[in-house]
């Protein structure tokens, strides 16, 4: 049994996707697919000790050994990974209860469910696997059942939104596809150890650059790197809105992973020249993102839209932490992969909360909420907090080892475009506390009526849980920071 | 009891009073009852540890260590110590003070006022006790945050724009400032404790350690140096009671104190005096105390003025931090002290005379000293102990700050304290003086002092500027030590 962990990770939820399909009901939908997503994240929880204790766990699937046979190779930095997605899946899912589901049609809803559980089976199975095709087939699964997910919703934007970023996934996935096919055709592996171990011998091939280079743009776009970044605000805004807090925790840190082990596992900047300038380009773009998408989060309106711009410009911090491709840099950039897990995955569940009570997330129409919702409105305050990088908030954490990193460096101006983003995020962040503290007295007594159904309990429970890890791994750091730590020492002394 | 104890107790307790204050919401005479004793027990915690400095043993508490080498922990030291006393003195006082003002005024929400206060009386406590330079910036935010409700507290949009000038200076300043300093000398040194004689002088590089005062003395900001001062003035939109406890107080004394506490003991006196920056940061200083006292002259709105006034006087404090010898420590200490109780005394008349008769314009204050003779004599003490004269403990304060200057050869910085105190005399005192002149056709009927509660305040307060001009050997010893 437990020597089968690794390759349970990824059966039980893809498994049980199509069980749930079965049942029909949402309701029982609901409770079967809750199982099966605890189910996944006890399995991570086993991974994770194993790993730790053991070091890495090789899995041959089928019995037919690597580099032949498909490996699923779980080392700390995956296990890390695994705990983070599947963590947040069950959280996400704790709260989706299906009368949560308000903007999803009833007769749709056990589909959430199920496109829900292929998601995650997909996200959890790039993390999980040691294969470089198997990352693609996984990346696909994730993607189509996601774009499901956003066109769930009952406003007919939605549809729109999930188009574009159909076309923009495709596109991506395309690349990655044709990058990972020329490397194949350059060593004869699709196993990543093995394509580390072939490709320094040639190293200077330009097709193997070529693939590197597909290979980044494919992931960029699924990481809403800046400049690629475009699909991401609309299919964030118009997706339901616990399917917007289940992709802001899962999907793009997943991309973010992919992006650390193809720039330091599988190509290494010790051998590999383009490496190095792919970091810079990174450096640079993850600096623009967090300046640039802050200030655009500023002018949003639609508190969704602010926060997903907001994601963007989070997105440039994790990057600028590759980009500068040092320990202490690596280390902050898988710190703030969880610490932006807990805030965005939080604030979204907070803003599904607002919504579900008085049906919309526009500023206009939120005047004097803390009046209204005190708790929920402190919620939000948390979590805003964090995204700062307030002291004793998850958020300042890793900001604290991002700044050092780029000390480390002597680049003051990365200095600077870190606490500036951070300046950038209190304003935007204020902006939305401001509206929700000042009562308007024309708006504060409509909005009143338009209250909605009651919050489900276990929706209260994932978002509070959610935010007190925000405070608490703010101050108790010893589970991230290590884990962390380990992680990125395994990938410098890989690279 | 223990004093590690008693510390830990001293920095928690108000924060333990806030669901106390809450679920007490229904009965406003329990609620305010429970400020009062927390208030109470906090002073007597304070002057535990106030004793435990005479034990050989410093008391020092680590409570947990958030990354490697980096802890929250608290000790108490002289300096923290005198912080501590002064803030929960007033903090009972001003209690006090509330009960009348915010009862006599009708105001709304006052069970979150409470609350705040509470929280932000936290944040005071761990900025006094913090070890090192990490906690001391965690409780510093901490006060920063639980004040906006304060200072937003009427909802109004003019209480939306003060607090969004507060918040972005502050916090700005933080962020953008104080923070990298924070981290960078976390970098260069692998430590963030207040030591005796600093921890940056084996620091070879003095253009590095030139930005990094810069870094702390504008990121510091609630220490009001111009140019990052504005957010002082832009506080006094909140009720009075904030004003006096938290923009006299609390929070301007959490900016000075950090102050004291980086130039003291991250920097160091030799270090700091080989710094060709920091002389001119003296000079911004002295700059910062004459230009703000003439703004101050010309302000007609009373707690504006007084502002004003405060941006001035914390500048003094700088001044002592800056020349970081043991006089100019020991004012700037004392500083701290004498011009917090002068200036909540200040504010409590301002707050008073607003309560009583809704009059926030000096010039309308002509001849008020008949009706409100106790607030105005009051006043009057207040005005001396900012001013330095006797009989008021303000003149202790700037007879060291004084000293240090002429001991230090800055005859620029002797003149800007004379010339301020000259200025204090023309636009603090003349507001008594001309209260009690007689005025021909007399407008003002029916005029009497403030509720009872803040009476008694604005006695006690005056009665301590008093008494710390009689007594001010205590003080002295504690800082010394």
């Amino acid at each position: 049994m437990f020597s089968h962990l690794a390759i349970l990770q990824v059966v039980v939820p893809l498994m049980g996707a199509p069980a749930c399909f079965m049942l029909g009901k949402a309701r029982l939908t609901w409770l079967m697919s809750l199982l099966i997503s605890v189910v996944t994240c006890a399995i991570s929880i086993g991974l994770l000790l194993q790993v730790y204790q053991q070091g890495p766990i090789s899995y041959a699937l089928g019995g037919w050994q690597a580099p032949w046979g498909i490996e699923y190779r779980i080392d700390i930095i995956n296990a890390y990974m695994l705990l983070i997605v599947s963590a947040m899946g069950a959280l996400v899912l704790l709260a989706a209860k299906d009368t949560a589901l308000t903007d999803i049609d009833e007769h749709r809803r056990p589909l959430f469910y199920v496109a829900y559980l292929l998601c995650l089976a997909g996200l959890l199975g790039i993390a999980a696997t040691g294969d470089a095709f198997n990352v693609f087939v996984f990346l696909e699964i994730s993607s189509l059942s996601m774009y499901c997910l956003i066109a769930l919703n009952k406003d007919r934007r939605a549809l729109w939104a999930a188009f574009r970023y159909l076309i923009v996934g495709t596109i991506g996935a395309t690349f990655i596809l044709i990058g990972i096919g020329y490397l194949y055709m350059m060593t004869g592996t699709l196993n990543m150890q093995d394509l580390a171990q072939r490709l320094p011998a040639i190293a200077d091939n330009n097709a193997v650059i070529s693939a590197y280079a597909f290979i980044m743009v494919g992931v960029g776009l699924k990481l809403a790197l800046f400049p690629l970044h475009y699909w991401l605000p609309n299919a964030y805004t118009h997706a339901p809105n616990l399917v917007t807090a289940f992709l802001a925790a899962t999907a793009t840190k997943v991309a973010v992973y992919l992006v650390i082990r193809f720039n330091f596992f599988v190509f290494s900047p010790s051998w590999a020249d383009f490496i190095q300038l792919g970091n810079h380009v990174l450096l640079i773009l993850g600096s623009v993102a967090v300046l640039w998408a802050s200030w655009i989060a500023i002018r949003q309106t639609d508190i969704k839209r602010l926060l997903a711009y907001s994601s963007v410009a989070q997105i440039g911090y994790m990057v600028m932490g590759i980009g500068m491709s040092s320990l202490l840099s690596l280390q902050a950039s898988l710190l703030h992969l969880f610490n932006h897990a807990l805030m965005k995955g939080g604030l979204f569940l907070v803003l599904a909360t607002i919504a579900l009570r008085l049906g919309s997330v526009d500023t206009s129409q939120l005047r004097g909420l803390a009046q209204r919702m005190p708790l929920t409105f402190w919620a939000f305050v948390i979590g805003g907090l964090s995204l700062i990088g307030m002291p004793a908030t998850a958020g300042f954490i890793s900001k604290w080892y991002l700044v050092q990193a780029a000390i480390e460096q002597q680049s003051w101006l990365l200095v600077a475009v870190v606490l500036a983003g951070s300046a950038l995020a209190a304003i935007y962040v204020w902006k939305v506390v401001e509206v929700f503290w000042f009562t308007d007295k024309n708006t504060a007594s409509n909005t009143r009526h338009l209250s909605q159904p009651q919050v489900p309990v276990t929706m209260s429970i994932a978002m509070w849980l959610l935010i007190i890890a925000n405070v608490y791994f703010g101050i108790d750091t010893r589970l991230p920071v290590t884990l962390s730590e380990m992680g990125a020492q395994l990938l410098s002394g890989a690279s | 009891m223990e004093y590690s104890l008693a510390l830990q107790i001293l920095i928690l307790l108000p924060v333990l009073l806030v669901p106390a204050i809450v679920l007490t919401k229904n009965s406003p005479n329990m609620r305010e009852a429970v400020s009062l004793a927390g208030g109470v027990v906090l002073l007597c915690l304070a002057i535990f540890c106030y004793q435990s400095l005479a034990s050989e043993q410093p008391t020092q508490v680590t409570w947990l260590e958030i990354l490697p080498g980096l802890s929250l922990s608290f000790l108490i030291e002289p300096y923290g110590v005198l912080f501590a006393l002064v803030a929960s003195f007033l903090w009972i006082v001003t209690t006090l003070y509330a009960i009348g003002y915010m009862r006599g005024h009708n105001e709304s929400n006052q069970t979150r006022f409470y609350a705040c206060f509470a929280i932000a009386i936290t944040g005071v406590m761990g900025v006094a006790m913090a070890e090192n330079l990490f906690t001391l910036f965690l409780f510093y935010e901490l006060l920063t945050l639980s004040t906006y409700p304060l200072v937003t507290h009427a909802g109004n949009d003019k209480a939306k724009t003060g607090g969004r000038i507060y918040l972005s200076i502050l916090l700005g300043t933080s962020i953008l400032l104080l923070l990298p300093a924070i981290i960078i000398t976390w970098s260069l040194t692998g430590t963030l404790s207040f030591q005796q004689g600093g921890i940056l002088s084996q620091l070879d590089s003095p253009v590095l350690t030139s930005v990094l005062l810069v870094l702390f003395v504008f990121g510091i900001g609630k220490a009001a140096l111009m140019p990052v001062h504005r957010w002082l003035p832009a506080a006094m939109v909140a009720p009075t009671p904030v004003s006096a406890l938290l923009h006299a107080v609390a929070v301007v004394k959490a900016g000075v104190f950090s102050l004291l506490k980086v130039c003291g003991f991250i920097f160091g006196g030799d270090l700091l005096a080989s710094l060709d920056v920091t002389q001119w940061l003296l000079y911004l200083a002295g700059v910062t105390i004459i230009i703000s006292s003439l703004i101050a002259m010309r302000q007609d709105n009373l707690k504006a003025r007084l502002a004003y006034s405060t941006v001035s006087q914390l500048s003094y404090i700088t001044l002592g931090a800056l020349l970081a010898t043991s006089l100019s420590l020991t004012g700037g200490a004392m500083h701290i002290a004498m011009h917090a109780f002068g200036k909540i005394t200040l504010f409590f008349c301002a707050g008073a005379i607003y309560v009583a008769c809704h009059k926030t314009q000096v010039s309308e204050l002509r001849g008020l000293g008949k009706q409100m003779p106790v607030t105005m004599v009051a006043f009057f003490i207040g005005s001396l102990s900012i001013i330095g004269l006797p009989p008021a403990g303000g003149t202790w304060s700037k007879w060291y700050l004084v000293m240090s200057t002429i001991d230090a050869s800055q005859w620029f910085l002797l003149v800007a304290l004379m010339l301020s105190s000259l200025l204090n005399i023309v636009y603090l005192l003349s507001i008594p003086v001309q209260a009690f002149m007689p005025v021909k056709n007399n407008p003002v009927q029916g005029i009497k002092e403030a509720p009872l509660f803040s009476l008694g305040a604005i006695v006690v307060t005056s009665l301590g500027c008093i008494w710390l001009f009689v007594q001010p050997q205590w003080l002295l010893d504690l800082i010394q030590q």
